[in-house]
């Protein structure tokens, strides 16, 4: 199979087969999934009622809901939140980094230093130390990761910014009196589109990861919503029972995390070899 | 050298004091005011003026930042608004449980990432070294939780080998909390290993392109003296720093591992402050979390000096 013009290797065909359910449970979640996520079928952790016609898959949960469907509607909750962070990161990261870029000076040099400081601390604790003031209301959680974030696509905008600046389309460009954005948009962006997808992947699954290990601490999606962290926390307890409830969610992160990674992986590949064909 | 190092200590002691500063602007100066944290729906404007005064918040922040940094400097964290204790006693032994995990966890890490780094290297391109980059894709997108899980449900639960619950005291013995903490810590290796062997053999692979190499190879030596005996040593400062970064992260891990097995522990301790707004306990926590992380970047840094030459003698 080719896509693009480039062969799809085994493992990242996976990767987007996974990626594909992944996003059909989410989107399609009121149609797909057996029961709502807040409808209650029977005893906790027992069998449906008998007026249910319909053989559990992974059993009921804590409340007596279908455990199937609720990882179903948590899947909106999971990919979309990470993917509305992952766009606001790279908002914000492509624009200030192909700023500090093109303007270099003063700019670069407060964004570059800005963001030293923002590093010099593992992300997880900062992201504590912002919560604790201002609590985990979702619109808290998407712009503390997403700045948070950010700062790793300013880094890797700027660098590839830097290297195209340096070429005299682009010194035209600005000679001729082209504004900043016009510079950025029409000459940047374009030739920083390959690196720049494969590290919206690699976002991603980092955003995903994080949110549900905030999640999973209890200092992320709060109920009545649940993502798949949280109901990892939901059902922790059960594992000491000998029950497999809190390693589905826990492996739907894991699988889509890894589908995500073996489709960058691939990116990266084809990125490195046609640039070594010239 | 000694110049060098000096350097690096006064890089790590500068970003230290940014990151104290960043702490300090994190809980004080956003939007959120602190005072309406702690009290929440609780809040009457009287109610907000006295907290405020008590919290100390009438005065600049720059003065607070300056009380605070003093304090800390002095080993006075201030007192936890929760339990109204003073927040270096609720901390030392926690962080002492914490660096038990995390240096337990390094111990078992480090050599096992580097022996079957070593492996991978001498056995490039075979069934084994595929294996390696495969697994290693693998537990960089597996969170640390499926891990502990998996690893309370079969080790645990099924067969009954280990405990699940880390549930150590001050009183606990050495030898019990070895076997206690056991699990936590296997989750924490089997997330860092894949990582580190990955690199140290990349590190070392790249040195096998060098011409000395060929030469050791060309006077007859087998191919693991080549690597143990000439490669490995100069492939030591790229290896190294990798093993810092990942026992930076290491840091970070601990937080959910010790979720997970609910083992009285320094992440524990700040997760259940942020959710209670226990202002003073974060700060604590985070700076202490920073620290570690900044110290372990420096010592890589350091370290890497120390081991090559050519960095050892700048020109």
């Amino acid at each position: 199979m080719r896509l693009f013009g480039h062969r799809v290797t085994i493992l990242a065909m996976l990767g987007m087969l996974v990626i594909i359910i992944n996003l059909v449970a989410a989107i399609g979640a009121p149609w797909i999934a057996p029961f709502d996520q807040a409808e209650i079928v029977g005893d906790a952790w027992g069998d449906p009622d008998t007026d249910h016609v319909y053989i559990p898959l992974m059993g009921l949960d804590n409340l007596g809901r279908d455990l199937f469907s609720r990882l179903i509607y948590g899947a909106r909750m999971s990919i979309g939140l990470s993917f509305i962070i992952t766009c606001i990161s790279f908002a914000i990261g492509i624009i200030t980094g192909f700023t500090a870029a093109v303007l270099k000076g003063w700019v670069d040099t407060a964004l570059s230093r800005l963001v030293d400081l923002l590093l010099s601390m593992p992300t997880l604790i900062f992201a504590f130390i912002i919560l604790s003031v201002l609590g985990t209301e979702l619109p808290v959680l998407i712009t503390t990761i997403a700045i948070l974030d950010s700062t790793k696509v300013f880094r890797l905008s700027r660098a590839l910014a830097m290297n195209l600046a340096a070429l005299e389309y682009v010194e035209v460009a600005r000679v001729r009196g082209e504004g900043l954005w016009w510079v950025i948009r029409k000459e940047i962006l374009p030739n920083a589109m390959a690196p720049l997808i494969a590290e919206f992947g690699l976002r991603f699954s980092f955003a995903f990861l994080f949110i549900a290990a905030l999640s999973f601490l209890g200092l992320g999606v709060q109920p009545p919503n649940a993502d798949w962290g949280s109901m990892v926390r939901d059902y922790r307890d059960m594992i000491n029972l000998d029950s497999t409830a809190p390693l589905y969610p826990a492996g739907a992160i894991a699988l889509l995390t890894i589908g995500v990674n073996f489709v960058v992986d691939w990116m990266l590949a084809i990125h490195s070899r046609s640039h070594g064909d010239g | 050298m000694l110049r060098l190092i000096a350097q690096r200590l006064g890089l790590g002691f500068g970003t230290l004091l940014a990151a104290s500063l960043l702490i300090f602007v994190g809980t004080e100066i956003l939007p959120g005011d602190l005072a309406s944290a702690v009290l929440q729906n609780s809040a009457t404007p009287e109610s907000l003026a006295e907290m405020r005064k008590e919290l100390g918040l009438d005065r600049p922040a720059y003065v607070r930042y300056a009380e605070w940094l003093g304090g800390v400097a002095t080993g006075d964290f201030g007192h936890s608004l929760a339990s109204h204790r003073d927040v270096i006693e609720e901390i030392t032994p926690r962080l002492t449980n914490t660096v038990f995990l995390a240096v337990y966890a390094a111990l078992l890490a480090v050599p096992l990432a580097i022996v079957l780094g070593l492996m991978a290297a001498i056995w490039q391109g075979g069934i084994y070294d595929r294996l390696v980059n495969f697994v290693t894709l693998l537990t960089i997108s597996v969170p640390e939780y499926l891990v502990g899980y998996i690893l309370i449900k079969y080790l645990s639960v099924h067969y009954a080998w280990f405990p699940s619950l880390a549930n150590v005291t001050p009183d606990t013995p050495f030898g019990d909390r070895l076997v206690l903490t056991f699990l936590p810590v296997l989750t924490l290796t089997l997330v860092v290993v894949a990582h580190m062997m990955r690199m140290t053999r990349a590190s070392v692979l790249n040195i096998m392109a060098s011409p000395y190499i060929e030469m050791a190879f060309l006077k007859g030596l087998p191919k693991w003296q080549v690597v143990v005996r000439h490669a490995f040593p100069n492939a030591l400062a790229p290896i190294i720093n990798v093993i810092a970064l990942n026992l930076a992260y290491l840091i970070v891990g601990v937080v959910v591992v010790e979720a997970v097995f609910v083992y009285p522990g320094l992440g524990q301790l700040m997760v259940d402050a942020v959710s209670k707004h226990d202002v003073p306990v974060v700060q604590a926590a985070g700076l202490i979390f920073a620290a570690a992380f900044i110290l372990l970047n420096m010592t890589a840094d350091i370290l890497a000096i120390v081991s090559n030459p050519r960095l050892r003698h700048p020109r």
